[in-house]
């Protein structure tokens, strides 16, 4: 085989792990909106909220150190020198789903049948208050997030790999990072337990009835605002290992909040409404970017990743605006 | 007429119900009871207030005044959600189906209220929910056989015709198991068979599952069939209340139907 078909490989491979990464932000996004018709802007901060607050955990820092120290003129910083990186995680998703609880009970209810609008200026506050309780909670600076995932290029793979080139090639094997296959792992594995959880089950089924209709599900006897607690608890848990993966790759710092924004185009791609299109959005989009860099890139300067996927999702926006799964929407005159 | 409207026992009783939106008045001074065991029906002309009725006893709307009195005791003021866990499943005039999922689960839903793991036990399928899961369904498959629907099972119900997703609604609100049972027009836009259909699993449903049944139809052979007794509404007030053949005669019955010139 050639170097370049190699190469090519590699890249679609790359392409389809940074996918995966975009699909896990997209998911926590599809499942606000199902239920509750909500953009919820917040989803990207959540996730590095979660980051940050499991980096508290691990680390035994002191809530609000700075300000506590500030106002008390104390000198406290960690109360531990950590702790178990499980407990920490499990720590961290109680904390989510307290926040979950908080947002219905603060900012939801008092919205009921406010149009969707400002609903979304709701959730564009909520994610800036966040922002701001982050870094007051546990400090602005950069933070290594470890937890005990392997990561570094795979050595075996690049031997395996460079076997296949023909003889003589200037070829070193493929690059792909460990991490990225354990964070597709893990992203697979998600979307497949929470799409058996609201096929197979009774909160499921309650999930999907308030996405389809509200009124209907009351009459049944499902109560919205549990079901509202329990779509954030879920958003927020998948916002929790989208922040874990990211946090891994990259470290946690605001950025992370800005991956949120990648999310967008995957949705208009896949459909804000459907769990499948979150996934094969997120896929094209980032084979699509990636290859779009390899082949077409060099020829117009590079840092075309920046760009491409809006340009892409601009295009569907023109031809199929409900997305390659989304529902039809059909108005009648 | 069945024996358990003889006991004369009142399942649910409205007393002096006045509902009103600004300056309208929808309901003024209702009083009514619906028997156990009975089919009750609601009529009127357009803008009577008759879905308004419907709307306070399953908790849509909250009456400025009056009494909610179900199953012997006083209610007070509940969500919607809640009264259908006392036992009040109903149906709707434009229907409310949950279109994206399919027949099987939209009458899944309506098992809800009577599911109680949770949703720890869900999230590994495993012990109380899986055997929950087990038992609602074959409970459901009994209802879609009794509404002789199997054949639409996984059917996604925004692709069904009409009569047969009134069918799929009147099966979610079978489901429930409920003990009053609210049909808000029922076969509205059916044709003669499908109305004829859905008057036998009206009749079918009190009979077999012995549920008390009240009714907004407009058309009165049907009303007039399958009635225990009627209550007539007018804009917003109650004009008459009875059995069918008295209401067939009464005078201002008549007059509210045909429009009469007061003077």
């Amino acid at each position: 085989m050639s170097p370049e078909i190699l190469n090519t490989v590699e890249v679609v491979l790359n392409g389809l792990m940074a996918g995966v990464m975009y699909s896990l932000v997209a998911l926590g996004f599809v499942l606000i909106f199902k239920a509750s018709g909500i953009f919820n802007y917040a989803q990207g901060v959540m996730a590095l909220f979660a980051a940050l607050t499991l980096v508290g955990f691990q680390t035994g820092q002191v809530p609000f150190a700075h300000l506590i120290n500030v106002i008390f003129g104390t000198d406290y910083h960690n109360w531990s020198n950590g702790i178990n990186t499980v407990l920490a995680i499990i720590l961290t998703m109680l904390v989510m789903i307290l926040f979950a609880w908080l947002v219905e009970r603060l900012v939801l209810r008092h919205l009921v049948n406010q149009a969707p609008i400002i609903l979304f200026m709701a959730t564009i506050g909520l994610a800036f208050f966040m922002e701001g309780l982050g870094d007051l909670m546990w400090g602005a600076n950069i933070k290594v997030l470890d937890v005990g995932l392997p990561s570094g290029g795979s050595f075996w793979l690049e031997d395996v790999t460079r076997g296949w080139a023909s003889e003589g090639a200037n070829y070193y094997g493929m690059y792909i990072d460990v991490l990225d296959v354990w964070a597709a792992g893990i992203a697979i594995v998600l979307v497949i337990a929470l799409m058996m959880f609201s096929q197979y089950t009774k909160t499921g089924r309650a999930l999907r009835a308030v996405a389809d209709d509200h009124q209907a599900a009351l009459t049944v006897g499902i109560s919205l605002r549990t079901i509202w607690i329990v779509v954030w608890s879920i958003a927020g848990f998948v916002a929790l290992v989208a922040g874990i993966m990211w946090g891994a790759k990259s470290g946690i710092q605001f950025s992370l909040s800005l991956i949120a924004l990648k999310a967008l185009p995957v949705l208009i791609l896949g459909g804000f409404t459907s769990i499948p299109g979150a996934i094969i959005g997120g896929l094209i989009i980032g084979v699509g970017e990636k290859l779009f860099e390899f082949t077409i890139g060099p020829m117009i300067g590079g840092a075309t990743e920046n760009w491409f996927a809006y340009v892409l999702a601009l295009l569907f926006l023109m031809y199929r605006p409900q997305g390659l799964f989304g529902e039809r929407i059909i108005e009648r005159v | 007429m069945s024996a358990a409207i003889n006991s004369g026992e009142a399942l649910l009783s409205l007393k002096d119900i006045s509902l009103s939106f600004g300056g309208v008045n929808a309901l003024s001074g209702i009083t009514f009871d619906v028997l156990k065991g009975e089919i009750r029906a609601i009529i009127g002309p357009n803008g009577a207030g008759k879905s308004s009725m419907l709307n306070v006893i399953n908790g849509f709307y909250h009456p400025q005044q009056g009494e909610v009195w179900f199953d012997g005791a006083l209610r007070g003021s509940l969500k919607p959600y809640q009264i259908a866990r006392q036992g009040i499943a109903r149906t709707f005039q434009n229907i409310a189906l949950f279109k994206g999922m399919s027949t099987l689960d939209n009458l899944m839903t309506g098992r809800i209220t009577k599911m109680h793991s949770n949703l720890f036990w869900q999230a590994i399928w495993k012990g109380k929910a899986e055997k929950e899961e087990l038992k609602h369904r074959e409970r459901v498959e009994h209802i879609i056989d009794f509404l002789e629907i199997q054949a639409i099972r996984k059917t996604p119900v925004g692709r069904l015709p009409y009569g047969l997703q009134k069918r799929v609604e009147l099966g979610r609100a079978l489901a429930a198991e409920s003990k009053l049972l609210l049909l808000d027009e029922p076969m509205a836009g059916m044709n003669l068979e499908e109305k004829e259909d859905m008057c036998r699993f009206i009749l079918d449903v009190r009979d077999e599952f012995g549920t008390t049944i009240a009714l907004i139809e407009h058309d009165m052979g049907v009303v007039m069939d399958i009635a225990d007794r009627v209550v007539v509404l007018d804009y917003g007030k109650k004009i008459g209340d009875g059995y069918p053949d008295e209401i067939r005669n009464d005078k201002r019955v008549i007059d509210a139907y045909l429009g009469v010139a007061h003077d």
